[in-house]
């Protein structure tokens, strides 16, 4: 099976390239990039005029609540979720019920996900249970296909644990991804901590808490030489530590979520429980500073935390309402809209934090558009505006603050490992 | 403006200045009511009010008991205890058990902040927030605004001292809103763990000791302090918060002598206050309480679309 993508601009940010480029599939393969493909008899032909020809999309952070909460969202589900959004390659996060801690689980996912349209990657948890207390077998998590390690939907508290947890996971180079949270801290916190949360009298959650982790982290990292990558970004003094991190030669990565430089806090007396999420929406000025760690290249990648909770739960007084928004369906619109077309980002500085780094993190054999790569694609026309709505979202949970938003940035077509497995009606 | 074109009292924020003003004019006229012989009017008959708390309360939901039979509503009570909250019945299908049975105004105490929004923006009946978590207590505010308008005719250039716990206070906050709008020079008092930064948001001062501030003051609204507290280590212990925070009989010579002494109760005496300042001519706590009712009336009687009342008609016979 052959299919040619005709008269797109093809962005490829691990080569660099931004060029009006022919691009031909074969069965699971790039064949060919160049100008003035010719179509062969019995060829597929997708005419791309006015839109980006991506490598398939990847999002390293995603809650598809299988094992456990199969009646929000399944691995089947959410995978079917992500390629309707452009994504080709999305890694599931342990906190299932059981949690990913053992490679019988590990497998599960994979065998699952075999049934679905796209590539699906586990993270495995680092600790037994979640429970913080011994790490995980993380050598039998690897070889059934675990890609890295989390305990992400609440810390690891410990020191070190998380001293030990860095320097085992050495051997087999992989990052612990942290959920960098101080909840000592954090108290019972529901929202940023500032002028929102005494306006509106909710317990906050400070910057510090966050920030504090992320130092300590960063200084375990450079302990044990291990690989931290640090999930959802928040705050602009994280942004500061991280570059400092960097600067100093320490091996830390991270990675920022949509709604942080999309929103702030004000968004909380409006949407309530929709938007409440952990870490919490934070402030004009740390929404600024996570565009310029963006920019500046700090920030490495940008991943959904696509977090599905039910109506039911979701529609409770803010207090008692769960954490978390889903963020597939609005990740492109939002990095089209916020970061191309009012933050003038580059394609290649706004598409390689979803593609080629986030590939290069976690070394998955994905993010590139050339000759012999696996043939994942996704063709995005930037100026087509979408209507967030009912319909616009597919995820079974409608958890999100962008309802009713118009956005630029359509998904026309994803392609999986050859396969269309997306084509906008 | 003749009545309040709102379905919801649900913060001071969200009320203009001249609602405050209309609500607290119609409120003098149901307090002049109180000296008859007959005190309720057939303003809300055949209305149905609901009281909703999710948390304890006695004072204000009798007071909202009061209002609504002197305004001759059909009054029904329901209290939720807080432990069933997790695994009973939702708030939004309670409430649509409400809705179903016809009832026109809820009035909502929670202990969760924004949960009589959260409310208001999936029910048609009116939602009267009688406290929600830290964040507002309109009418405690308003009543609080009725006081002194009593006492001093106007608020503007008053001088408000709020001293106690702050952080978290929904009187606090809906006070500072109320006495901010109508002019009134607020200054926050307490010790730094339990008067954030944050609240200067509001255009308030804030001043960590009471022995300077107190001259200034025109009045001063003492909070209830909370024993649970001293367990997070917002401060250390109750005596050392008196010794510091309390109105003692020796601090209040240094007081105006016309300083007006609130307290939204209950009081806890020996902590917040002396024993000898409640019973002060300065103390209007008794007087709030009276206020409470006439206020609760005057706002469910402007929100039914009453028009605004001025002076009570002589008593005939």
């Amino acid at each position: 099976m052959k299919i040619v993508i005709k008269n797109g601009r093809v962005i490829d940010p691990a080569t660099g390239t931004d060029a009006m480029l022919d691009v031909l599939i074969e069965d699971d393969r790039i064949r060919q990039l160049s100008a003035g493909i010719k179509v062969g008899e019995g060829s597929g032909v997708i005419d791309a005029s006015g839109c980006l020809v991506l490598p398939g999309l990847i999002d390293m952070h995603v809650h598809f609540r299988e094992p456990g909460r199969e009646d929000v969202e399944t691995i089947i589900g959410g995978s079917m979720v992500a390629a309707r959004s452009g994504f080709t390659s999305v890694c599931t996060m342990a906190n299932t019920t059981p949690p990913i801690d053992n490679q019988a689980l590990v497998r599960f996912i994979k065998l699952e996900a075999e049934k679905g349209p796209i590539s699906v990657f586990p993270i495995a948890a680092v600790t037994k249970g979640l429970q913080g207390e011994e790490i995980s077998e993380m050598g039998e998590l690897i070889n059934a296909g675990a890609v890295a390690f989390s305990d992400d939907g609440r810390p690891i508290s410990s020191s070190i644990l998380m001293r030990r947890a860095l320097e085992y996971s050495r051997m087999f180079d992989v990052p612990i991804l942290s959920h960098a949270e101080d909840l000592e801290l954090t108290d019972e916190g529901i929202m940023n901590e500032g002028f929102n949360s005494t306006l509106l009298g909710l317990k906050g959650i400070p910057g510090e808490s966050e920030e504090i982790i992320i130092s300590r982290d960063s200084l375990l990292a450079r302990l044990s030489k291990g690989r931290l990558h640090v999930c959802h970004v928040s705050t602009g003094g994280s942004v500061g530590i991280i570059r400092n991190a960097k600067q100093a030669g320490i091996r830390v990565t991270c990675e920022t979520a949509p709604h942080y430089f999309s929103l702030t806090d004000d968004a909380v007396a409006d949407q309530l429980s929709m938007a409440k999420m952990k870490p919490p929406l934070r402030t004009e000025t740390d929404r600024l500073a996570i565009i310029e760690g963006l920019k500046s290249g700090v920030i490495d990648v940008i991943a959904t935390d696509h977090a599905p909770h039910s109506l039911n739960e979701k529609m409770q007084e803010l207090e008692y309402a769960p954490f978390g928004i889903i963020g597939l369906e609005t990740a492109v619109p939002l990095i089209i809209t916020v970061l191309v077309k009012d933050n003038g980002f580059s394609y290649i500085e706004a598409f390689e934090k979803i593609t080629i780094n986030p590939a290069r993190i976690l070394k998955l054999p994905k993010g590139e558009i050339k000759a012999g790569a696996e043939a994942d694609i996704t063709i995005i026309n930037p100026e087509r505006k979408v209507l967030v709505d009912e319909e616009f979202l597919v995820s079974k949970c409608k958890n999100t603050p962008f309802m009713g938003r118009e956005l630029y940035g359509s998904v026309e077509y994803t392609i999986s490992n050859g396969n269309i497995v997306y084509t906008r009606k | 403006m003749n009545s309040l074109k709102r379905k919801d009292l649900l913060d001071i924020q969200s009320l203009s200045t001249e609602e405050i003003n209309l609500i607290c004019r119609s409120a003098k006229y149901f307090k002049d009511m109180f000296t008859r012989s007959v005190k309720s009017v057939p303003v809300l008959r055949g209305k149905t009010v609901c009281t909703l708390f999710y948390e304890p309360s006695t004072r204000t939901r009798l007071s909202f008991d009061l209002a609504a039979k002197r305004l001759s509503a059909d009054l029904i009570n329901f209290t939720v205890s807080t432990s069933s909250v997790v695994k009973g019945e939702s708030l939004i299908d309670t409430v649509h058990t409400l809705e179903a049975m016809k009832v026109d105004y809820i009035v909502m105490r929670h202990a969760a902040s924004m949960a009589p929004h959260f409310l208001s923006k999936n029910i048609n009946a009116s939602v009267i927030n009688a406290g929600d978590g830290f964040h507002a207590h309109p009418t405690q505010a308003l009543l609080d605004a009725y006081s002194i308008l009593e006492k001093r005719g106007s608020i503007e250039g008053l001088h408000i001292g709020i001293v106690g716990d702050i952080r978290h206070s929904r009187v606090a906050r809906s006070d500072i809103e109320a006495f901010k709008k109508l002019g009134a020079k607020v200054t926050l008092c307490g010790p730094p763990t339990l008067v954030p930064d944050e609240f200067r948001i509001y255009g308030v001062d804030i001043s960590y000791s009471l022995d300077d501030l107190l001259p200034h003051l025109d009045v001063i609204n003492l909070l209830r302090m909370q024993k649970e507290r001293q367990r997070g280590s917002l401060f250390p212990s109750l005596r050392e918060y008196h010794k510091n925070f309390a109105l003692t009989v020796e601090r209040f010579r240094r007081c105006r002598p016309d300083i007006i002494i609130m307290h939204p109760g209950p009081i806890n005496r020996g902590i917040e206050l002396d024993n000898a300042i409640v019973d002060l001519p300065n103390t209007i706590i008794n007087e709030q309480v009276t206020n409470g009712v006439a206020v609760r009336m005057s706002i469910f009687y402007l929100l039914a679309g009453g028009a605004p009342l001025e002076n009570l008609p002589e008593e005939q016979g």
